[in-house]
């Protein structure tokens, strides 16, 4: 078996590759390329160089929406990882009905995100309408609005990587600990977050991330609004490609640095999450 | 010797799976949209015919409209063997499908543009229509889209908006139409009617909501008008940077709105335009600024009790302002399509103009659709154009018989979406805080968004 495994795997390997190049490489090159040309269909493409990334780092709404993204991906790292691991803390215990529990909290993660924008906004304003004001009028509304919104979300999904981590800590160093009468605090900190640091690594690069990439979420519910005040990256890059006339290249210029942006800090993530790592 | 074989026969097998697979989606992405017929179908079969007679390609904005288009695309095909595909793109998604659409090698044949501006963007794709029989039977050569001296579009629906009101409501507050014949009026009128609104049990104005579904009532239609006055005042049609003179104007209409409405103005950023419609069907406002096109939405308050106004600014000479009358849809022809293509869409498009079928499906209503639909409800510019029995065109039609000056759809020279959307942005948080410095916020958005938006389409 795996003589021949050996024998045909550029057999096996060829779907999934020509898929994958089909599907990621070719629109990945050709989206680098147009991000140096003037177009209206991809077809009739004009290089024109640099000028687009010019005009993009020029553009005032998209380093204040690099801004905004940073803060709220800062401000939601730390939530959703915190708020997860908390939950997934409690629902390991030995409380009863914790499989409900863990159904019911990862179950916002299952609603797209359009509709959660638009749902949050509706319960938002109702709130807010009693203090006179309303989600798209204040920056600081949206942004925690938000952060509400992202943590509901994300929280149930971290929670599950979070309890698997929980689970695969091997009993026998706890119960060593508890008879040397290591404190239950010191039993978190010595022992339990070192031997989860590979689920804490995957939760806060897909937490940074998702806030990097997020989209939906924040057209729906504010929409960039109030003058472009509560604008992402993703969704500044959006309106930049459809909102005037010749702007495609720029728009494709900036999705480009947005790309470079979210890889080098994923990368430097895991680099600093990994080296934090302990062998079993 | 033979487990290699199995093993090659069934990664073939799965390879070759995988592209029919793809071939399948592909198909039926085409025609998604596209009614009964499919463009494998004609692949296969009819290849030979469609290289001689060519196919249409429609790619239609008119979600409303999408039954009746995939119904004479049928009929067009049975009477002519002419493949005639139809498309529509989503509400408000129509410049992103073009995008994508005009990148395919089927990319379509009949589009529309929205005016100058889209223009600008598409110019190249534009085929000059002069001299074919679709713009010979426009009645008015203004509803052609001139570049230069190319025809790049045909108007094919005429359209007029103000500010549709509760006659009976209004009545009940105590005037007629008869009282309203200019801005002082209007506001005398509105403001009367919020004192008393406690007692009436309705308010002036439906909310002037500034959500997606509903803004561009305002940053785009309402922003018409000043416009519209300032380029008469200057005699232009358009300009590469906008002086604002009326802009007074527009702060004070917006004023009248916002604060004699059903809603506290802090509140409009989420008020949607079913809110509105809601609002005025059910009695609780007695203005609603809307166009001919909503007819269907507002018709249950039954047609006695329905009105229009002009939207009054207090504008030199209103007394005289009719309602604002124009177009925004402009059919185009690919001009990068093969010569077949661009023949049999022409042909398409007259038959469209003459058809005695086609005339009437485009203009009738009630049951105008040969299967017994209603047809499409519009006013065509064409010499054909029949009767309509849309009560808000009607009214529309005898501005114009009064001698009352329809004010032109200016809108289509704003210089991008995204002037459009700053624009009503600035008009958001002014509405909630009414302050001088807030209205500038909008006067920059206008005046000086104007000129930075025509310098980076320009650039």
């Amino acid at each position: 078996m795996e003589k021949s495994i050996k024998r045909y795997w550029p057999v096996f390997v060829l779907p999934t590759m020509v898929a994958f190049v089909i599907g990621f490489i070719v629109p990945f090159v050709e989206g680098i390329y147009l991000s140096f040309c003037e177009f209206t269909t991809i077809k009739d493409a004009e290089f024109v160089g640099v000028k687009n990334y010019i005009a993009a780092f020029q553009d005032a709404n998209f380093l204040g929406a690099f801004k905004f993204t940073t803060v709220f991906a800062i401000v939601t790292l730390i939530f959703v990882n915190v708020l997860a691991f908390l939950v997934a803390l409690a629902l390991t215990q030995n409380l009863k009905g914790k499989d409900i529990f863990r159904t019911v909290f990862f179950m916002p993660n299952l609603i797209g995100g359009i509709v959660l924008g638009y749902v949050w906004q509706l319960i938002f304003d109702a709130i807010f309408q009693k203090f006179d004001t309303a989600l798209k009028l204040d920056e600081t509304l949206g942004f925690w609005g938000l952060v509400i919104l992202v943590c509901w979300q994300q929280v149930g999904y971290m929670m599950i990587i979070y309890i698997a981590g929980l689970q695969a800590i091997p009993v026998d160093i706890m119960e060593a600990a508890m008879i040397d009468g290591a404190t239950k605090t010191q039993r978190l900190f010595k022992i339990t977050i070192p031997n989860m640091m590979p689920a804490i690594t995957i939760c806060t690069f897909l937490t940074i991330t998702n806030s990097f990439k997020l989209f939906d979420q924040n057209l729906a519910l504010t929409g960039g609004e109030p003058l472009h005040k509560t604008e992402m990256v993703a969704l500044n890059i959006y309106d930049t490609f459809y909102g005037r006339v010749g702007f495609e290249g720029i728009g494709q210029a900036k999705a480009v640095v947005f790309f470079i942006v979210v890889v080098a800090i994923g990368l430097l993530q895991l680099k600093v999450t990994q080296e934090k790592e302990v062998q079993q | 010797m033979k487990k290699k074989f199995a093993v090659l026969g069934l990664a073939t097998a799965m390879m070759l799976s995988m592209f029919t697979g793809c071939s399948d989606s592909d198909g039926g992405q085409t025609v998604s949209d596209g009614g009964d017929k499919t463009s494998e179908a004609t692949d296969d079969g009819a290849s030979k015919d469609s290289g001689e007679k060519g196919s249409v390609y429609y790619l239609n904005f008119k979600p409303e409209a999408d039954a009746q288009w995939q119904e004479l695309a049928e009929i067009y095909t049975e009477e002519t063997g002419v493949e005639v595909t139809v498309v529509t793109a989503a509400s408000g998604q129509y410049e992103t499908t073009l995008k994508s659409e005009m990148g395919k090698s089927d990319a379509p044949t009949l589009f529309q543009v929205n005016g100058p501006v889209g223009l600008a963007s598409w110019t190249d794709y534009c085929a000059d229509l002069s001299g074919t029989e679709v713009y010979n039977q426009l009645s008015s050569e203004d509803f052609a889209l001139k570049d230069g001296d190319k025809v790049a579009g045909i108007g094919y629906v005429i359209e007029s908006y103000g500010i549709i009101y509760n006659k009976k409501l209004l009545s009940e507050a105590g005037y007629s139409e008869a009282d309203i014949t200019n801005f002082a009026d209007l506001k005398k009128v509105a403001e009367d009617i919020t004192a008393r609104s406690a007692e009436l049990g309705f308010s002036a104005f439906t909310s002037a909501g500034m959500d997606g579904s509903s803004d561009w009532r305002f940053k785009t239609h309402l922003a018409n008008l000043p416009i519209y006055y300032e380029y008469k005042a200057d005699g232009i049609n358009n300009t590469d940077a906008i002086k604002g003179s009326y802009l007074d104007n527009y702060r004070q209409i917006w004023d009248l709105y916002v604060n004699n409405s059903t809603t506290d103005p802090k509140q409009l950023s989420v008020k949607t335009g079913d809110d509105a419609v809601a609002e005025f069907v059910m009695g609780k406002g007695v203005f609603y600024q809307n166009g001919t096109w909503a007819y269907s939405d507002v018709k249950e308050i039954g047609d006695e009790n329905l009105g229009m106004l002009p939207i009054y600014i207090g504008g030199e000479g209103e007394e005289n302002q009719g309602l604002c009358t124009g177009t925004e849809n402009y059919w185009c022809v690919n001009a990068k399509a093969s010569e077949a293509d661009i023949k049999a869409t022409q042909d398409f498009m007259a038959w469209l103009a003459t058809n005695e079928v086609a005339v009437k499906a485009m203009c009738g209503s009630t049951g105008a659709m040969p299967s017994g639909a209603d047809g499409m409800g519009f006013v065509t510019p064409f010499k054909s154009v029949l009767e309509s029995d849309n009560l808000l065109v009607n009214i529309a039609s005898k501005y114009v018989a009064d001698g009352k000056t329809p004010v032109s759809w200016n809108f289509t020279t704003m210089p991008s979406e995204n002037w459009k959307n700053e624009v009503g942005s600035a008009l958001t948080v002014y509405a909630a805080d009414q302050t001088d410095a807030n209205w500038d916020l909008v006067k920059a958005a206008f005046v000086d968004g104007w000129a930075s938006e025509v310098a980076a389409a320009q650039n």
